[in-house]
């Protein structure tokens, strides 16, 4: 009888190792259930699709490399936008093997681990803040102004970045510190997608009526949606119920009609909007195939009456309405309660705002929450056509924020204004109600550079004449 | 007449070149800069020199894009070069000079600044030499001013070490890099 009882401890054993291993098995392949694997809270970026790990581990899980591949599926096309200042090539070209012993930065996980929140810094970095002097040690021989400063200054003072310095390379200080850069025009340039559309010949852009609409029997719209409709864009350019009700089932199938058609029904004419609305904070969800977005799932401070909301084109464009206004304020403010969005509507910036949509400003002259956030771009088409549109990715101008100068505050303001204002974090918060009290002092360093070049040249002509 | 027929046979199988498997690593260096340097000097003569100099169309600038201009001729080389080096090819080339505008140019490595002085002569200067644990065959070739747009471009530059450059002037050095096994 001993003897069995010994078996059955073993066959207890057994029995829950089995039992273990298939739940994990489970687990692991089952969206939502994977809590069990995560090693730490990941980042701010990432959190919202945490929950599906092959997202970034590739499938199956493929190691550093299948992790590599993934950053790049979602950042590749920005690191090229921003004319990356540390490019992997540079890192891979064997005379710098020196410089990658200091710091490998092949890989984005170098400096931006995930799961690691307890040590994570602004912008995922995930290092000690001296990274930079593991390279840069002896800048103040090439350079004698940085003599002396802290080892932490050069990224958080607002002058310099370790991908982006569109707005900070040297040339572009000392053309702004001249004050002969282009001069603020104050209005943001116009969209013009129905011009395209029409240019391209993909529509006609005659306007149709509430009598030509062509899924009143199918759709059976209230008269407040004939009414709304009527007066948008769409109505006007031509775009009739049938253009986003009517869809495709694909394989030959006869169009069929829906009620409710999601965002990739709007990305057949709306593409890069969607796309960007897709790669940032509000649509990363859906383009991973989660669900979609929900304030509630948010780390920032948001409503609690909009926890439960779902983010699409339509919960910030409306349904039948696409009202762009709404979409650049309203919508923003019906779920997003920061101090930042509190203290908006007490802003100058708000203030031209209203008076614009009450008709009193100019046509472009308001800054909305959109203006800054959304702002409108220079975009190439794939048929090298260039045409204005919204850059829906509300995270693509946002951190560091002097990623937003060039795209955003040139518009209106100066270039020291605008890096003062941004490495000001409390004027930030109150959203930019008063004057900036820090100073960043790059643009008048630039312009010293700029004097010792022109007296090294000119000591150089004279002694070229003497010769 | 019988005779020169062996003779000439002779003469086709000793002037025929190695068979491309078999080129050793200088002759794939000087293959390789042969290309660049003809690549070079086309964009630097065709291109920036004719349409900024002589023609007067459209400047050359290092910020071509917020300025609307043609890229330089050695930032044509470095983003050839960095396309090269994205694509995962096995050699790897850039532009050094001991008299850099851009200071990363410099050399870095002993073989480097010891290259970059040798080919002041106007003579190609090879060696090994292992960087980062591995082995690889370096060969430095003098890049020399081949137009009036490289000397007065680099005469002028505030972040230019060096301001008496002449026309024929060894300015820097073709550095191309292939791993030994």
């Amino acid at each position: 009888m001993k003897r069995f009882a010994a078996y059955r401890i073993w066959a207890l054993w057994l029995a829950a190792s089995v039992l273990l291993a298939a739940w994990f098995a489970w687990a692991v392949q089952t969206p939502g259930e994977q809590s069990v694997f995560m090693p730490g809270q990941t980042t701010h970026a990432h959190h919202q699709i945490e929950m599906k790990c092959v997202t970034c581990h590739g499938e199956p899980f493929k190691g550093a490399e299948g992790i590599q591949q993934a950053c790049l599926s979602c950042h590749a096309a920005e690191l090229k936008a921003m004319d990356d200042s540390h490019p992997v090539s540079k890192f891979t070209d064997p005379r710098n093997a020196g410089t990658l012993a200091k710091l490998d930065a092949r890989q984005c996980v170098t400096c931006h681990t995930e799961h690691k929140r307890e040590i994570t810094h602004p912008v995922g970095v995930t290092l000690p803040d001296d990274f930079c002097i593991r390279c840069h040690a002896g800048v103040e021989k090439e350079r004698p102004s940085h003599k002396g400063m802290a080892f932490t200054s050069c990224a958080t003072s607002g002058c310099h970045n370790f991908h982006d310095n569109r707005a900070l390379y040297e040339d572009f200080l000392i053309r702004h510190g001249h004050g002969d850069a282009a001069k603020p025009a104050g209005v943001v340039r116009e969209r013009g997608l129905k011009e395209f559309m029409v240019y391209m010949d993909y529509l006609d852009g005659e306007p149709v009526t509430a009598a030509e609409m062509d899924g009143r029997v199918e759709l059976q719209p209230t008269p407040a949606v004939v009414k709304n409709w009527e007066h948008t864009a769409h109505a006007k350019a031509g775009v009739n119920c049938s253009a986003c009700h009517q869809v495709n089932p694909g394989k030959g199938g006869e169009p069929v009609w829906v009620k409710r058609p999601d965002h990739q029904v709007c990305a057949a004419c709306h593409k890069p909007e969607v796309d960007g609305f897709l790669s940032g904070l509000h649509g990363m969800r859906l383009k991973q195939g989660l669900s979609p977005m929900q304030p509630g799932l948010a780390e920032l401070p948001m409503k609690p009456d909009a926890a439960h909301k779902s983010l699409s084109c339509t919960s910030c464009h409306g349904a039948h309405t696409f009202d762009t206004r709404r979409a650049a304020v309203e919508a923003c403010l019906s779920c997003h309660d920061d101090g930042h969005a509190r203290a908006y509507k007490a802003s100058p910036h708000f203030a031209l705002w209203h008076e614009e949509v009450q008709g009193r400003g100019p046509k472009g002259s308001g800054v909305s929450c959109a203006t800054c956030h959304m702002p409108r771009i220079e975009y190439l088409t794939p048929e090298d056509e260039t045409r204005t549109l919204v850059q829906h990715n509300q995270n693509d101008n946002l951190r560091p924020n002097e990623k937003m100068i060039r795209s955003v505050c040139l518009s209106c303001h100066t270039l020291q204004f605008s890096l003062d204002a941004l490495a000001d974090g409390a004027l930030v918060t109150r959203n930019f109600m008063g004057l900036p009290k820090h100073h960043v002092d790059s643009i008048r360093m630039a312009l010293e550079a700029e004097k010792r070049g022109q007296a090294r040249n000119a000591a150089s002509g004279t002694a070229g004449d003497e010769e | 007449m019988r005779k020169l027929i062996p003779l000439a046979a002779l003469g086709c199988v000793l002037g025929q070149p190695a068979l491309a498997a078999e080129w050793t690593h200088k002759e794939i260096a000087d293959a390789l800069h042969s290309i660049m340097e003809a690549d070079r000097t086309v964009y630097t003569k065709l291109i920036v020199n004719r349409l900024q100099n002589q023609e007067k169309v459209i400047k050359a600038s290092e910020h071509w894009k917020d300025d609307k201009a043609l890229v330089l001729p050695a930032q044509m080389f470095r983003y050839g070069s960095e396309a090269v080096a994205e694509k995962g090819a096995k050699f790897s080339y850039s532009l050094l000079s001991l008299w850099p505008v851009n200071k990363q140019n410099n050399a870095k490595t002993p073989v480097e600044k010891e290259g970059l002085e040798a080919v002041l002569k106007g003579d190609p200067y090879y060696k090994t030499e292992t960087l980062g644990g591995k082995k690889y065959f370096t060969a430095i070739y003098p890049d020399k001013a081949v137009a009036k747009a490289c000397i007065t471009c680099h005469n002028d530059h505030k972040d230019s070490p060096r301001k008496d450059f002449k026309m024929g002037d060894v300015m820097g050095g073709v550095v191309v890099r292939l791993p030994i096994q």
